[in-house]
């Protein structure tokens, strides 16, 4: 038997006092790794909450009468509806609705009032685009509740029989879009921006980095090229691995979670195209500032976290305080998942999504410029 | 009159902040000449050859390169020169025949697989085409970088330390390759610590702390250095070294194996620093100065490397 060598506290401690300065000198890891838990702190801490109120809310208004207005005020005070718009037909609700203005449209119908003090309960419909179960759910809990409460006052005396039986009205909310809340209607189409973010970043990342680490990006620099051309270059192949992925996603949602898909896939491939772009510029300019390919993989993760966390994916968009929506606005992903979960669920067609591709575009110019700009054809 | 000048560069100069890299180097070197690159590590070979093929912008200084404009037209000397890096630089997750074709596909070279194929035939690569890079040898990997940084038919060679980790056979055949080549026509500036390849060089230029201090041939670098050199062999040379070293006229004491070089610019003063050792036991001949004794001379009477 071989005679080990004794555990060596000398030895031990060399290898500590080694790793410290090793994680000085990469001040990159350093303030990830200090970054990181910063971020995470204040989006669970302040920006997160799966309780969203406050949603906006579209109405339909086309009685007058006290009641009705009690009735809206009563939904307003349960915290869970703003009110932002008032539509004046129902196509206009239709609209506002697809393209994600407002999660409710509250329709007060015709001869409300007079239906009300007849006894004839008048129908009060909720429309909710529910392609988020998370986001509404609360909301419509707490309506029926509500609804009894807002009528109370206006209902006593010699009218607190209407109160009595089945309620006052007959409020029927119609959940849009996805009718049964099924949660993997919303995650597994978001799941392709996710996965999209994710590796695209990272491959192209690491792409640069790579040829830094391992010396060939000098010998590829003394070649006759242009930046552009080696950009172009690296991202083309990227671009078909990523439609590979969106691919596999799409007949994954078909076959395995039969999600629903109303809209045109061909337009939701084509507007994909954009934002499989604005990642593959983020890596491109991420690989220009890493200096090996570590600090590529830190700062995909960088990028991913509050992407993932503010876009909507996990936790309710507008469930987030002002600020974080802000901020939210800025990723790709918070765009890219409102055009899949449009396409896919609501059959938006260009028009309602043009919006979104455009900031996502936006977005892309801008990193791209700055990836180009950080791009270097000698080694200064 | 450049036209049978490759390189023709004055006062090429890099600063990378405080530190003067290459400072005002002068450098001619004419067509089919093989140029050997020497000094220390740290002299500033690779910056200068950097400047060269345009990877790294000079602070100051002009000249021709393969009468294009060293500053102004680095993607035309680009297109000519062939590079070969000091650690091997392609793709080792590429086979052999990969990386050649990439290379020539960069190069826009005409009848690419052709000439991809009479790459690997003159280089003798053609049974390990399918080798990944990665997995080869030095040897192989040496011959594999100098085949692909002349596919596209450079003019001009620039080679940074090309030889570094090679064992003797493989230099030996590479060395004889490169005379082949610049009997062809080829400019070669080679990088090289070896005493030996730089005798195999048609003109040397030697620099440190990024000067260049001395060029020329052989025989002109050993003339231009006015040592004379003797040798003495006997028994406790290291002894017999430490005290010539504090003789006056005594510049340098080397071992060489068996044998102690002993140097200075002084002919004269050197006969009488030596004197009073040349008695029995030791065996003291008076040689001509070799290659090795003048960069010694040259590293030990260099300034040190000015870094304010």
């Amino acid at each position: 038997m071989t005679k080990r060598l004794a555990f060596s506290p000398a030895r031990f401690w060399a290898i500590v006092v080694k790793e410290f300065i090793q994680m000085r000198r990469d001040r990159l890891t350093f303030g990830i790794m200090v970054g990181v838990p910063l971020i995470q702190l204040t989006l669970f801490g302040l920006a997160i909450n799966s309780d969203p109120k406050q949603l906006p809310t579209a109405v339909l208004l086309a009685d007058h009468g006290p009641q009705g207005r009690s009735l809206l005020y009563g939904i307003r005070n349960s915290g869970y509806f703003e009110f932002v718009r008032q539509v004046q037909t129902e196509a206009e609700a239709e609209a506002a609705l697809a393209r994600g203005e407002v999660q409710f449209v509250v329709n007060i119908p015709e001869n409300f009032t007079r239906d009300l003090l007849r006894g004839d309960r008048p129908t009060v419909l909720l429309e909710a685009d529910a392609t988020d179960p998370a986001a509404t759910s609360n909301a419509l809990g707490s309506l029926r509740t509500v609804v009894n409460t807002a009528l109370r006052e206006d209902l006593k005396g010699p009218l607190a029989f209407l109160a009595a039986g089945d309620g006052p009205i007959d409020l029927r909310v119609h959940p849009r879009y996805n009718p049964e809340a099924i949660t993997h209607y919303n995650i597994v189409p978001g799941l392709m921006g996710v996965v999209l973010t994710m590796t695209m970043i990272m491959i192209t990342g690491l792409a640069i980095t790579r040829e830094r680490e391992r010396g060939t990006m000098e010998n590829l620099l003394s070649m006759p090229t242009r930046p552009f051309e080696v950009m172009t270059g690296k991202i083309l192949p990227y671009i078909v691995v990523g439609y590979v992925q969106v691919g596999l996603i799409l007949l994954a949602a078909h076959f395995l979670f039969h999600v629903p898909m109303v809209g045109n896939i061909l337009l939701l491939l084509a507007v994909t195209l954009v934002f499989i772009a604005a990642n593959l510029a983020v890596g491109i300019t991420f690989s220009t500032l890493a200096q090996n390919q570590l600090q590529a993989v830190q700062m995909t993760f960088f990028f991913f976290l509050p992407s993932l966390l503010l876009s909507g994916f996990m936790f309710p968009f507008r469930g987030m305080p002002q600020w974080a929506q802000a901020i939210g606005e800025v990723f790709p992903l918070t765009h890219f998942l409102r055009i899949v979960r449009g396409i896919l669920l609501k059959g938006n067609g260009l028009d309602e999504v043009v919006h979104q591709v455009w900031q996502i575009a936006l977005f892309a110019a801008v990193a791209l410029i700055i990836g180009v700009k950080r791009y270097r054809q000698t080694l200064d | 009159m450049t036209n049978d000048l490759a390189i023709n560069v004055r006062g090429m100069t890099k600063r990378f902040g405080t530190l003067t890299a290459v400072d005002h180097i002068d450098l001619d070197v004419r067509r089919g000449e093989i140029c050997g690159f020497l000094g220390p590590n740290g002299s500033g070979k690779t910056t200068f050859i950097r400047m060269l093929c345009g990877l790294l912008r000079p602070d100051e200084g002009s000249g021709t390169c393969l009468g294009h404009n060293v500053i102004t037209e680095s993607e035309a000397i680009k297109r000519q020169v062939g590079y070969m890096t000091q650690r091997f630089s392609f793709y080792e997750d590429l086979s052999i025949a990969e990386n050649l074709d990439f290379v020539a596909r960069m190069y826009s070279v005409p009848n690419r697989r052709e000439a991809v194929r009479a790459s690997l035939d003159r280089l003798g690569l053609t049974e390990r085409k399918q080798q990944l890079a990665g997995q080869l040898s030095g040897g192989w990997k040496q011959r594999l970088a100098l085949a692909a940084c002349m596919i596209h038919d450079p003019k001009l060679l620039l080679l940074d330390e090309p030889t570094a980790g090679v064992d003797p056979k493989a230099r030996r055949e590479f060395w004889e390759q490169i005379h082949e080549l610049a009997a062809q026509g080829l400019t070669f500036l080679i990088s090289t610590h070896y005493m030996d390849e730089a005798e195999r060089c048609h003109r040397l230029a030697y620099i440190t702390a990024g000067k260049l201090l001395t060029h020329g041939t052989v025989t002109e670098v050993i003339a231009h250095s006015r040592l004379t050199t003797w040798s003495v062999s006997g028994p406790n040379l290291v002894e017999l070294a430490q005290r010539l070293r504090t003789a006056p006229g005594v510049q340098q004491a080397v071992a060489f194996g068996t044998m102690l070089h002993v140097s200075g610019d002084d002919a004269p003063a050197l006969e009488q620093a030596i004197a009073p050792f040349r008695t029995e036991p030791y065996e003291w001949r008076r040689i001509e100065t070799g290659l090795e004794d003048v960069f010694i001379h040259l590293m030990d009477s260099a300034p040190e490397r000015v870094s304010a």
